[in-house]
């Protein structure tokens, strides 16, 4: 008997293993995200933060998913060239934004990102994103940007003060955090990775209007409009 | 094998199969709580939101908690078949013990040099790593010369 014990326990382990896996991993599993045009991302990818911050109607045929670091130059290149697709396409084109801070290479990245996150309590994410990306010079060096982003929100007619604890708050955090989830559950590891309807865009494809212009399109006749 | 230094070998790694086990569950449950898309919340740290989110997390799609988990089930099975007396599993216990400590010590590294965070549960699973890593120490100096 006791030359099995080992195997035995070892077996026993593992069915724990499948147990907690099973049972604690199963029971509180994310629903799936019922929106039509998330249906073909695998189950298990996370949902990221919910609502998204997003641009145009929910019932869009196309749905651009952009991953962005505010302190990425190439994502500030993306930026006008997302807001001219949102304006030509309205009505056929949503765009969502997802929090992707590269902290790894942009010190500035996350109290960015926070910056914004704190703007949207306030509802004031997209002008508090586009200020961002416009201003991106002027704060991504600084030691300390979170007092220029406190400054922003003033300009931008928000209370300072609420801004200032919401920025260092678990709410703006775990937003942050959830889109990183998202990203990493897809494989985006990269900022901006754009999303058309789940298919991740090459950079080429995005860093040329006229290209991406062309996708947006036959993404949409492949929808018959 | 002298009795004495035999009982020493099955106390040894019936110590290391109880941490591997301690090992194994942090694993686990950082494993499934990344898979459900959950921010993990630290009671002890403050930066379990940052390590657990940052690309240091994932290495090819896979989360490291994951790769971690079968790590520490692998050190459990042969700790527990070396405590029972297959001890010519030494060897390949030593590798992944070695393996996982310098693993550890580089995921220390980044959560103080690159992230400039902690996460508790990864402090906890480098923590019991480096103390398999000295039971293969003191294992060593209680075989040398066999």
């Amino acid at each position: 008997m006791k030359r099995y014990l080992p195997f035995v326990i070892i077996a026993a382990v593992l069915a724990a293993v499948a147990f907690v896996v099973l049972f604690a991993g199963g029971r509180s599993a994310p629903t799936p995200n019922t929106n039509q045009n998330l249906l073909n991302i695998p189950y298990r990818a996370a949902a990221g933060a919910e609502p998204p911050h997003a641009h145009g109607s929910p019932n869009a045929p196309v749905v651009l998913e952009e991953f962005g670091d505010f302190e990425c130059p190439p994502c500030r290149r993306l930026h006008p060239v997302l807001k001219q697709i949102e304006t030509g396409y309205s009505g056929r084109v949503r765009v969502i934004f997802r929090q992707l801070p590269l902290s790894e290479m942009h010190a500035n990245a996350l109290p960015a990102a926070r910056a914004s996150e704190a703007a949207a309590m306030q509802d004031r994410f997209w002008e508090m994103h586009n200020l961002l990306y416009e201003k991106q010079d002027e704060w991504k060096a600084k030691p300390n940007a979170r007092l220029t982003f406190v400054e922003y929100a003033r300009t931008l007619g928000m209370d300072a003060d609420k801004f200032a604890r919401d920025m260092d708050g678990e709410a703006v955090y775990d937003r942050i955090i959830a889109d990183g989830q998202r990203a990493n559950s897809l494989g985006v590891n990269g900022t901006p990775t754009v999303l058309l309807n789940n298919r991740e865009l090459s950079y080429a494809d995005i860093s040329a209007a006229h290209r991406f212009r062309s996708l947006i399109d036959a993404a949409l006749r492949e929808k018959g409009l | 094998m002298p009795r004495s230094k035999l009982a020493g070998t099955t106390n040894l790694y019936a110590l290391a199969a109880f941490v591997a086990l301690a090992g194994l569950f942090d694993a686990l449950y950082l494993t499934i709580e990344h898979l459900q898309g959950r921010s993990v919340r630290c009671t002890a740290t403050s930066g379990c939101s940052e390590v657990l989110g940052s690309h240091y997390a994932v290495i090819g799609g896979v989360p490291l908690a994951a790769v971690g988990a079968i790590a520490y089930f692998t050190v459990f099975s042969l700790a527990t078949l070396i405590a029972f007396g297959h001890t010519r599993l030494r060897s390949v216990f030593r590798i992944i013990v070695g393996l996982m400590c310098g693993t550890s010590l580089w995921l220390l590294y980044v959560q103080a040099f690159v992230l400039k965070a902690f996460c508790q549960y990864c402090l906890l699973s480098a923590g019991l790593s480096l103390v398999l890593g000295g039971i293969v120490i003191v294992d060593w100096f209680l075989h040398r010369g066999e």
